[in-house]
């Protein structure tokens, strides 16, 4: 970690969004991860999408389990509150807090240990809920803070820090949210800031379940030679293959993309995400294909990287299925939720 | 012909207990019964041992008609039915000496018949159904309402009653209201003919049920919820909180889906398990809505690791535990009130939370509303301790009541107004010296942005590790559990207060006690009794505590839980305190309590109350 503080007065010529803020009020408090964490990396990609989508800071909430990617909702947007709740169970607060208020912004931050074992039946039936929210999760294939256990997303034969090699087969984020059904699912890199900005700009614009796993290198029990999840190797087995920018609502597109190449997909707010394929031809709308490429991939020991899939009808988001009131549910005013001593003189005579 | 006449005159004091197999259909002629009976103004409670099981087990329904309205189960039966040939055997021997049996005589048992001290009671029942009604299903629903018939007939239960009832339920159906209105005079006109109707236990009309309903608990606290404001249920079915959530999701389909829009003002969710159904309540309760999950002693043990996060960040939630048999699965349909030190000291670390023990349907309502109050003004969790007798049985009580005038407690909630007034918010210092800190809701403004944490945190929501920091939190939170003290509702006490013989009790064991006391009386033994209604103890406990010599402590569990809490919460001296014990899933009934205390008494002849 870092032993310095922030600096608490900005440059005045620090670059502003439509709000008239700055990257640095997108900030949080100062890392105390490991110098070069790949979560640090997704962290500043976060503040850079919600900079990039002027989000008022208090419409945003984080949501987190436990684990080094837990620590990290402090690290960004200081004026958003953040709930650190207990190893495994973020994806339960973060469909309670979402069923009592649909108007915000949630993003949930958790880790390949969090999500993938002790929360693995949270993350699944969060998916199955389709709860409106962007969960990322810092894939290291590594428990850091426990210091340096394999974790479920640790390939075979990948090796330990201490020599160790992992003989059990991994559980593949993507894979798993592909199979549940989930309406956005990404991979990204922590190393690839560029492509990740926009993935989470539109994961948290998406309307449902928006998953992106992000392979992020831990430096201290995962980055030796031999661990498939360490920069090295990352960076090799690495595979972009379905960039997405994210293009904000009335904002007009300003990349020119060859035709037949470029695919376009409106959010529920108006934004856009104009895909590219890169070198494949298949449709990132459809699951079924998705899934059968990264898995083709995986087996070769590619991580396809990029958005590859996504269904933004909304159709089995959790509110959308519920019919919840338009009004948040913790805004509607009690006189609408009682009803009244009359209601309940009338009832009595069913049970006289 | 049997003997109608062989016990003494007990108008509208006596128990029929119906023996069926479940999944036949025979709660409504069960019920069609109580209903009846409630109906001619005679108060009544129903009683339902049932088997943790969907079709084919034995079941039991027990009415208990009662003139002075006792609550409780009554321990004797003095009119069996005996619809269920495998149990038969042991139903004839449970039925008190001087009773009666009632049985279907199309297949006569009378080898098997070995009391002579009791009546029995044959009547045709399949035989007359089957020649009156087709198709083997219809047959076994309408010989329910065909004995229901007799029954009514045997205890002189208003027939046009039963008419009325079945008209209500059926008005719409008028082939089913035929078939029935016709199985229920089979049985009625059988008996009137062949035996000498009456029999001496018979229901006589009174005006005891007036301003009074017939409703379980589950039902009232789900009402509860409702008129509390209640926007959020998470859970996870478990037997027997089940038909907590059902009735709110029922009354909120009723009263709170906008009849234009068709928009819902509320939110269901039933949860992977009971760890996420608790995780999504304190989600929504730390957002800002009312959330609440039922349960019962199996989810709460799975529950402990978010209620010590609650109870550490300081998140609102409500928690029903309706309390069922343990350890472990237990038997899931049997009543006990053994998870009290479970929920008071849920989780690990130091954690003490509020506890609500409602005694019966009444209570329920009122204390769910009371429980968000609560939750919300202390922000923490709150129990409430129901239990499967309270839960799933029918009680009798005084109709619910709602004040218009109500407003839901938020507590020290600070709005977007009050935050821009402020310098700057701190999650967790004490402003106002109760040790209750303001907390803010997520989008109002950016301002009451603050970090939530089950981790170290000092007061000004950061994260510490620091000695000093996490230990002025800590006793924060202690002060403000004796803050609490203050806030939840107070104990109830019956007597003069000046005997020297005080009872201590909770929740479903209320009215064994009162009948108790009843009896005792007759004995000229004379006592005070103390009703808790809530955990943190106040002064008034303690104060009874040490204005009694002598107490007993009355609790449906083996290991005096409530004694213990009161040891461990309150100066009040070990010795003092007396346990009746009742364990054995059934509901509560007055003797043990009678027979416990006098035992005690006999060895102890020094106290005045003897000798008075």
């Amino acid at each position: 970690m870092s032993f310095i503080n922030k600096p608490k007065v900005a440059h005045p010529s620090l670059p502003t969004n439509a709000l008239g803020m700055t990257r640095r009020q997108y900030e949080g408090v100062m890392s105390t991860l490991c110098a070069g964490c790949g979560h640090d990396s997704i962290t500043a990609a976060i503040v850079e999408a919600c900079w990039g989508l002027a989000m008022r800071p208090e419409q945003l909430v984080k949501l987190s389990g436990i684990g080094c990617s837990s620590k990290t909702t402090a690290y960004f947007v200081s004026g958003a509150h953040g709930f650190n709740s207990v190893h495994g169970r973020m994806p339960s607060i973060a469909s309670g807090a979402n069923a009592a208020n649909r108007d915000l912004t949630y993003i949930g931050i958790s880790g390949d240990g969090d999500s993938l074992s002790i929360g693995f039946g949270q993350l699944a039936h969060a998916i199955r809920r389709n709860v409106n929210m962007l969960y990322l999760i810092e894939n290291n294939g590594v428990y850091g803070l426990t210091k340096g256990q394999f974790s479920a997303s640790a390939d075979i034969g990948t090796k330990a820090k201490r020599g160790d090699v992992n003989k059990t087969p991994p559980i593949d984020p993507v894979l798993l949210a592909l199979s549940l059904g989930a309406t956005f699912v990404a991979r990204g890199f922590s190393g690839d800031k560029a492509q990740l900005v926009p993935l989470i700009q539109a994961g948290m614009r998406h309307t449902g379940f928006a998953l992106i796993d992000v392979l992020s290198p831990c430096v201290t029990f995962n980055d030796h030679e031999g661990s498939t999840k360490s920069y090295t190797f990352t960076r090799e087995h690495y595979h972009p293959a379905m960039e997405a920018d994210f293009v904000a609502p009335a904002q007009e597109i300003a990349v020119d993309y060859p035709s037949g190449e470029a695919m376009s997909v409106e959010l529920h707010d108006g934004s856009r995400v104009m895909l590219r394929k890169l070198g494949s031809s298949y449709d990132p709308t459809d699951a079924s294909a998705a899934y059968r490429f990264i898995e083709s991939k995986l087996k070769l020991n590619e991580y396809v990287t990029g958005l590859v899939h996504i269904d933004e009808t909304g159709s089995t988001e959790f509110h959308t299925l519920n019919k919840t009131s338009a009004v948040p549910l913790n805004r509607i005013p009690y006189e609408k939720l009682s009803p009244g001593s009359g209601a309940l003189d009338k009832l009595l005579e069913r049970y006289r | 012909m049997p003997n109608l006449a062989s016990t003494a005159n007990r108008d509208n004091d006596f128990v029929v207990k119906f023996a069926n197999v479940n999944g036949t259909g025979s709660a409504s002629a069960n019920s069609l019964i109580m209903k009846a009976i409630f109906r001619m103004g005679v108060p009544v409670t129903g009683k339902n041992y049932f088997p943790s099981n969907i079709q084919g087990l034995p079941t039991w329904y027990e009415i208990r008609v009662t003139r002075e309205a006792y609550a409780a189960r009554a321990g004797r039966v003095d009119i069996m039915v005996a619809m269920n040939a495998e149990t038969y055997q042991r139903d004839v021997r449970e039925v008190s000496s001087g009773g009666f049996l009632i049985y279907d005589s199309t297949w006569p048992r009378s080898t098997l018949l070995q009391r002579g001290d009791i009546t029995v009671i044959g009547v045709p029942l399949a035989q007359l159904v089957n020649e009156s009604f087709d198709g083997a299903r219809n047959r076994i629903l309408l010989k329910n309402i065909a004995y229901a018939g007799a029954v009514a007939a045997l205890i002189d239960v208003d027939v046009e009653i039963v008419n009325d009832l079945l008209r209500e339920s059926y008005g719409k159906k008028p082939k089913l209201l035929d078939s029935n209105s016709k199985a229920l005079h089979l049985g009625y006109d059988y008996a009137k003919k062949q035996f000498g109707c009456p029999l001496p236990l018979r229901v006589r009309h009174m005006d005891k049920t007036r301003g009074h309903i017939v409703i379980d608990g589950n039902t009232a606290a789900g009402l509860g919820c409702v008129y509390a404001g209640a926007t959020v249920g998470a859970w996870y079915p478990i037997t027997p909180s089940t038909s907590l959530m059902d009735a709110f999701k029922g009354f909120c389909e009723r009263y709170r889906i906008d009849p234009v829009s068709g928009e819902r003002n509320f939110a269901v969710i039933q949860a992977e398990d009971e760890l996420a159904a608790i995780g999504i309540v304190l989600g929504a309760s730390w957002n800002g809505a009312r959330a609440f999950t039922p349960t019962s002693g199996p989810g709460v043990s799975l529950m402990n690791e978010f209620v010590g996060l609650a109870y550490y960040a300081e998140v609102p939630c409500v928690i029903f535990d309706v309390q069922r048999v343990g350890p472990s699965t237990g038997m899931p349909t049997r009543t006990q009130q053994s998870d009290i030190m479970l929920c008071a000291y849920a989780s690990h670390g130091d954690t003490r939370h509020v506890l609500l023990f409602p005694a019966n349907p009444e209570e329920c309502f009122y204390m769910a509303a009371q429980a968000f109050d609560l939750a919300e003004r202390l922000q923490t969790p709150v129990f409430v301790m129901s239990d499967l007798d309270i839960g799933m049985n029918d009680w009798m009580c005084r109709d619910l009541k709602w004040d218009d005038a109500y407003r839901p407690d938020r507590g020290k909630m600070l709005s977007a107004e009050e935050l821009a007034g402020l310098d700057k918010f701190y999650r967790y210092v004490d402003r106002d010296d109760d040790a209750i800190t303001y907390r803010t809701l997520p989008g109002v403004n950016p301002k009451g942005a603050y970090f939530t944490r089950g981790s170290g945190h000092n007061q000004f929501g950061a994260y510490t590790e620091d000695s000093a920091e996490y230990q002025a939190v800590l006793d924060r939170l202690k002060r403000k559990f004796s803050t609490a003290a203050k806030y939840v509702p107070k104990p109830e006490v019956i007597g003069n207060g000046n005997n020297e013989i005080g009872i201590v009790s909770i929740g479903s064991c209320d009215g064994a006690v009162r009948e108790a006391m009843d009896v005792l009386a007759r004995h000229a033994i004379y006592v005070d009794y103390m009703r808790l209604k809530a955990f943190p103890f106040g002064t008034e406990v303690t104060s009874f505590l040490s204005s009694h010599p002598t107490i007993f402590v009355i609790e449906q569990n083996r290991d005096a839980q409530l004694r213990s809490l009161l040891i461990l919460e309150t100066p009040v001296a070990k010795f003092k305190l007396h346990s009746i014990l009742s364990y054995n899933g059934l509901p509560m009934c007055c003797d043990p309590i009678v027979d416990g205390i006098r035992a005690v008494l006999d060895d102890a002849p020094r106290l005045s109350a003897v000798k008075s």
